[in-house]
């Protein structure tokens, strides 16, 4: 069941258009750069510091809450980070220049054309995360590197390498963009597959090639191929499609539709990829140590997180890793195969441990919902006080500034977190119901995995 | 390049010098005429900037902030209240000082081990024309007390003196007793043995006497004094001393883990009945040499430290009298 939003004109003029996706990368990266300063020349106190309260309170808020479950991957349509290297790549802010830039345009190394270095760069920044969440001065130099990163990528690498093979936000945004019920896919893939030149992966040059110059007579003319190095006619999940809209604007066949559709329909069709079903494992092992962490009252535990360098880190540092490459998957391997033995199938155990992978994505999200509710509520006045003081200089721009920290709807925290955690365990049952079916083995022992995960996590935020 | 091409990027352009260059221009604008002083605990710098300069008669806006934990901001032997600086939070406090001369900045809150150290100076410079008063040196210099080396009290009492049943004998003292110059520069032990060897005393049991040091040290206070002096106490030396003298404070450990000494016990009569008021006063305006101990000459004036002793020995007496 799909309704293709485009067949409204005006949402259609909207995402084809250029103007209104610049005008909100303008804001986007202003409010980024602002982030960025705030870290380096704002006071360096952590809740009083835009960077800090916006990025991961206000924009994780947004981010977790509702735009990767609703939009998927919404945000990285509107994420400003590679914005100035595309710039820079393309040598235009809109419609492609007639002259191209001389940039090196290097394709993405095969052996790294999967998500396995944003799972390495996601825990890179998990490991340190107790003191870049609360340290403005790291976050700015993180969101620094990341642009900086973005840049030189995009003048090296062709498309948005960066985003695809590096962010470390990307990786999970991808992976829980399956769940959201909004798609970017082709009406006919007949069309795409006759389809000269195909200019929405190649770009408007081999578009007007392929139409010996002439303009096409339907769609724009003017377009860059996909940024995400992904050919529309062959999507078939929400993964590493970004929502860019260049599809949109480039195929001359109005091929192109943004579908509103069930939650989590990509789920249906399991995953065969190690570095995704990796991907699940680090992000539900993560939100478990961050709900320990960061919320826990384990005064130790916080303190080696926050000691970075020290040995108590180093214990720390041994124990995340352990869990979200080591005990996790082990664990999940030991449920698959005992679920393998109960169906005496014969299924290859790394087919079905992928597979079966899948289910951890709603449980995974659900956790993130939790923990973030949490932390959230808890810390949403600040973001009233950094709005009017965004440096800790004294401001008062919206008379908010004076603002005493509150935490809101606390009565109904643990509710929607239970009602969250429970959600998601039934959500994934579901999905391994789904699994099962697929891969002819049974799901009981990873719904008790699911299960058991759940009332960990349960026990941690409660 | 077409027409829109060069808006959109102006518009890029503009948004980002935007942000970057207003709130520099709005900072700077409104930092004219005032100095921004930042707080942290010592163990992270101490205050930023650790040295201003003023002129007398004129006034000085400071605007304070805190860096990490909440501190308090105060001027020693000064007047002006101690203002709070919240962490990430702007204080605006605006001084003048009457006379030249070089004051002290001080932490006013328990904000870490080394809180203390958390000094500051204002070099205050010009104003009246007035030759700065010669200075007389403290009582502990002057009676060339070794204010380093210990004394234990020779003799200390079975109970706990009372100035109230000690006043029951004051008209048997000598007035020669009762005046500040002996109080100052004796020890209550000392004082013991004195009243103790004098023969118009020789009827008095020891506890008796006792209760006479009590008394002695209890008119050389006053309530008012001794109220001061337990404000200040708690609120600069309870730290490490802990709120009931114990040696027991909050910071106690790690002034241990530094010095591999504990504070000193008020508490303790052998400790606390061997030293004389000018002694406490020599500890109190140098501090102790390698025992944690701060300097408070530059933040207490020398009424204040009087009051400050006089409540020391509270721990030790039972002042009430009537």
């Amino acid at each position: 069941m799909r309704f293709d939003l485009t067949r409204f004109p005006v949402v259609k003029f909207l995402l084809k258009n250029r103007w209104p996706q610049l005008i909100i990368f303008i804001l986007m990266l202003a409010g980024f750069l602002y982030a960025i300063m705030a870290g380096y020349i704002g006071t360096p106190v952590g809740n009083n510091n835009f960077g800090i309260v916006f990025v991961w309170i206000a924009w994780w808020a947004i981010l977790i809450l509702v735009a990767v479950p609703f939009f998927g991957r919404g945000w990285c349509a509107v994420c400003p980070i590679p914005m100035p290297g595309e710039w820079i790549q393309r040598g235009a802010i809109l419609e492609p220049p007639s002259r191209k830039p001389r940039w090196l345009s290097l394709r993405w190394p095969n052996k790294f054309r999967n998500i396995w270095m944003q799972n390495l760069t996601f825990t890179l920044v998990a490991l340190f995360s107790a003191v870049i969440l609360t340290t403005p001065k790291v976050t700015a130099v993180v969101l620094t590197v990341m642009l900086f990163l973005a840049v030189g990528m995009s003048v090296v690498f062709e498309r948005r390498t960066f985003c695809r093979y590096l962010c470390p936000v990307s990786g999970f945004i991808g992976l829980y963009a399956q769940t959201a019920p909004i798609e970017l896919r082709v009406k006919e893939k007949q069309v795409c597959i006759t389809c000269d030149g195909k200019p929405c992966y190649n770009g408007a040059s081999t578009l007007r090639q392929a139409y010996g110059g002439a303009s096409p007579s339907t769609g724009s003319a003017a377009g860059y191929g996909c940024p995400w190095d992904v050919f529309p006619g062959g999507l078939t999940k929400n993964t590493y499609c970004g929502l860019c809209m260049e599809c949109l604007r480039t195929c001359p066949n109005d091929n192109i539709a943004v579908n509103l559709r069930p939650f989590a329909a990509d789920l249906a069709q399991p995953s065969r990829k190690m570095d995704e079903a990796f991907k699940a494992f680090i992000m539900l092992g993560a939100a478990m140590v961050y709900a320990g962490v960061l919320l826990g009252p384990w005064g130790t535990l916080k303190a080696a997180a926050y000691s970075v360098g020290t040995g108590a880190w180093f214990g720390y540092v041994a124990a995340f890793l352990a869990l979200i490459f080591g005990l996790l998957p082990a664990l999940f391997l030991l449920a698959v195969k005992v679920g393998q033995g109960i169906s005496k199938s014969n299924v290859p155990a790394r087919h079905s441990f992928t597979a079966f992978a899948t289910v951890l994505i709603p449980l995974g999200l659900m956790f993130w919902v939790g923990f973030s509710l949490s932390f959230v509520l808890t810390n949403a006045s600040y973001i009233l006080i950094a709005l009017s003081d965004p440096f800790g200089w004294g401001w008062n721009l919206f008379g908010t500034a004076a603002v005493t920290w509150h935490p809101f709807l606390t009565a109904t925290l643990v509710p929607l977190q239970i009602l969250a955690l429970l959600g998601g365990l039934l959500w994934s049952a579901r999905t391994a119901l789904k699994v099962s079916r697929e891969v002819k083995v049974s799901s009981v022992p990873v719904v008790v995995f699911a299960t058991l995960a759940t009332l960990i996590m349960l026990g941690l935020l409660l | 390049m077409k027409r829109s091409e060069m808006l959109g990027r102006l518009l890029v352009i503009a948004g980002v010098l935007i942000v970057l260059s207003v709130p520099f221009a709005v900072h700077n604008y409104e930092g004219q005429g005032s100095i921004e002083i930042h707080g942290r605990m010592a163990e992270t710098g101490g205050w930023s900037p650790s040295s201003i300069q003023a002129q007398a008669g004129v006034p000085l806006h400071l605007r304070l902030t805190s860096d990490d934990v909440m501190h308090g901001f105060a001027i020693g032997q000064s007047d002006v209240p101690a203002v709070d600086i919240a962490p990430g939070k702007m204080t605006d406090l605006t001084l003048t000082f009457d006379k030249p001369g070089k004051y002290t900045y001080y932490c006013t809150r328990w904000c870490g081990p080394n809180h203390w150290r958390m000094r500051g100076t204002i070099e205050v410079s010009g104003g009246s024309s007035d030759a700065p008063q010669p200075l007389s040196p403290p009582l502990y210099v002057t009676l060339n007390l070794n204010i380093d080396a210990p004394l234990p009290a020779p003799v200390t009492p079975v109970g706990r003196p009372s100035a109230r049943r000690g006043a029951a004998f004051a008209a048997m003292l000598t007035p020669s007793y009762l005046t500040p110059d002996y109080y100052h520069a004796h020890s209550p032990a000392q004082a013991y043995l004195d009243l103790r060897a004098d023969p118009t005393l020789s009827s008095l049991s020891d506890p008796s006497v006792w209760d006479l040091v009590a008394y002695l040290w209890r008119s050389n206070s006053t309530p008012d004094g001794l109220a001061e002096g337990q404000r200040l106490f708690a609120q600069n030396c309870a730290a490490c001393h802990g709120e009931t003298g114990g040696g027991n404070g909050v910071f106690a450990a790690s002034v241990n883990a530094q010095t591999g000494k504990f504070p000193v016990n008020f508490t303790d009569p052998a400790s606390m009945l061997g030293v004389s008021p000018a002694l406490l006063q020599g500890k109190i305006l140098r501090g102790g040499m390698g025992t944690g101990m701060p300097y408070w000459g530059p933040i207490f004036e020398n009424e204040t430290i009087w009051s400050i002793i006089g409540y020391l020995y509270t721990f030790q007496f039972d002042e009430e009298q009537k």
